[in-house]
């Protein structure tokens, strides 16, 4: 389907207020409908300590406040992500710790609180089992923790090695190997070769392999797991690949690539890209605004290519933080959070 | 903060002479006067040195008018300042002063990147760096220290 043929827009959906601060980022509960008949909820954090937990009307089908999860952290919540399982949403704080809340359908609990970083946790990750949770921070280390039964999570590794404030932490959606991008313009990939969770640093993605030349500040893998996208401050995306039918059938480790590198369609800083299922890259920028990018599938000598699909223009008022997809199928929505103190939901349609 | 002072002996510079403005502040949201350099200047011209709380950043010519850069159309603002010493430790710190200020005094539809004059410092480009990381000067701004400080 060659979605550049089509008339596409983003149209804005829902503007959800409520954050007295600016929202750092948007999770996207991934259970769409859940067995107990509750409804699909959307997560966002914020400088003003506080989670809001939205969830969707099955009548009206607009978003409203479920809840606010308050009185726990101290400091801004900078990032939030719910497990596979769609049970637990984690939380990581400036203020140096990494919430645990449990959602008992009409309420949240605070089940355990996973301290140990220096100063403030900036990103934290599930694994696609939810049997591991990875957490990164100012302090330059990436922490992996084993969740036990019990609500208990053990601290299972403790990662050095970059040489600056880590950013962001993702887990690859189909092994556990564990992706961390940072200030010190790298990304690492970190495994563990015999499964023995002993992990190290299989590899350092940097300007000498093509990479970034300033901040990176997020990373994002498309549903197959064999590429992802990276954005930074240096002001292009990167899009990287590897071949990891090998590393399934147990070959060892498969380095990334550069593939190719978009430039010259952002002007400020680029904090946030995610892949949808359906191939579509989002990012959101200082700027103020959303661009989505497609495959141009014209391979040229040089390798693939990616086209811009459409900038929706002040998007929000100010820098976009985070931008996320639904995995829900068929919708194709997408959220978005900001420094102007607004969640904006969008729909991906083709314009009538 | 050290007993010692790093820069014993500032040089004060004598603060220029005010432009007398007629009209009201424009800077609030509504505003349909263009903001110019001497609106963002005359936000930050007096905020003190943290090292020195008796005499201002205009005083101290960490800043002067030229160092602002204002595209209002664009809504974007620039401010380059001079840190008293090269080695200075502070840099961070001024920095983090005139981003406040202008957060809050600004419409929030203004951009707006600190950064210290080329050639004014021995760490330049780490110091921009820092100044220019959103997210690490949000966290700085958090720091019970610089709130006290600024307030």
């Amino acid at each position: 389907m060659d979605l550049m043929e089509k008339n596409l827009e983003l149209l804005e959906v829902q503007k959800l207020e409520g954050h007295t601060d600016r929202v750092w980022n948007v999770s996207w509960n991934p259970v769409s409908a859940h067995a107990d008949g509750s409804l699909p909820l959307l997560a966002s954090c914020s400088g003003d300590s506080t989670v809001r937990i939205w969830e969707q009307s099955s009548l009206s089908h607009s978003w409203t406040c479920k809840t606010v999860l308050e009185e726990s952290h101290t400091r801004t919540v900078r990032s939030c992500a719910w497990s596979p399982s769609g049970k637990l949403l984690a939380t990581a704080s400036f203020d140096g710790t990494t919430g645990i809340w449990e959602n008992y359908g009409s309420e949240f609990e605070l089940i355990s609180t996973l301290e140990g970083h220096e100063n403030e946790v900036k990103s934290v990750s599930w694994n696609a089992s939810g049997s591991f949770l990875a957490t990164c921070s100012r302090d330059k280390s990436v922490w992996i923790w084993e969740v036990l039964e019990g609500n208990e999570y053990d601290c299972a590794s403790v990662l050095n090695g970059h040489t600056q404030d880590v950013k962001m932490v993702q887990w690859h959606p189909t092994m556990d190997v564990l992706f961390s991008c940072s200030y010190d313009n790298t990304i690492k990939v970190w495994w563990s070769e015999d499964d023995d969770g002993d992990y190290q640093c299989a590899q350092t993605l940097d300007v000498s392999n093509n990479g970034h030349s300033s901040t990176v500040w997020s990373i994002s893998f498309n549903a197959a797991g064999d590429k992802m996208v990276t954005c930074s401050d240096d002001l292009t995306l990167k899009i990287w690949a590897a071949d990891i039918a090998g590393m399934h059938s147990g070959e060892g480790y498969a380095p990334w690539t550069h593939l190719c590198t978009l430039s010259g369609y952002h002007d400020r800083t680029i904090y946030s890209a995610h892949w949808s299922r359906d191939d579509i890259i989002a990012s959101g920028a200082g700027d103020d605004a959303i661009r989505l990018f497609v495959d141009s599938q014209h391979d040229s000598v040089d390798g693939p290519s990616y086209n811009l699909l459409l900038t929706k223009k002040k998007a929000h008022e100010m820098d976009i933080n985070s931008v996320q997809w639904s995995s829900g199928e068929g919708n194709r929505l997408l959220a978005s959070a900001s420094d102007d103190g607004m969640v904006k939901i969008w729909q991906l349609a083709t314009n009538p | 903060m050290d007993s010692v002072l790093v820069n014993e002996n500032p040089i004060v510079y004598p603060k220029r002479k005010r432009h007398v403005r007629t009209d009201q502040s424009n800077t609030d949201e509504f505003s349909v006067e263009p903001i110019d350099q001497l609106d963002v200047f005359d936000h930050i011209r007096d905020i003190k040195d943290p090292e020195y709380p008796e005499l201002s950043l205009e005083e101290l010519n960490v800043i002067t008018e030229e160092s602002v850069e204002v595209d209002d159309e664009k809504s974007y603002v620039r401010i380059t300042f001079t840190p008293t010493l090269p080695h200075c430790h502070v840099p961070n710190v001024l920095g983090l002063c005139i981003y406040a200020k202008l957060l809050q005094s600004l419409p929030r539809r203004f951009k707006i990147d600190v950064r210290v004059a080329p050639g004014s410092h021995v760490n330049e480009d780490a110091v921009n760096k820092k100044l220019s990381d959103k997210e690490r000067m949000v966290a700085g701004l958090e720091n019970p220290y610089l709130v006290a400080l600024l307030n």
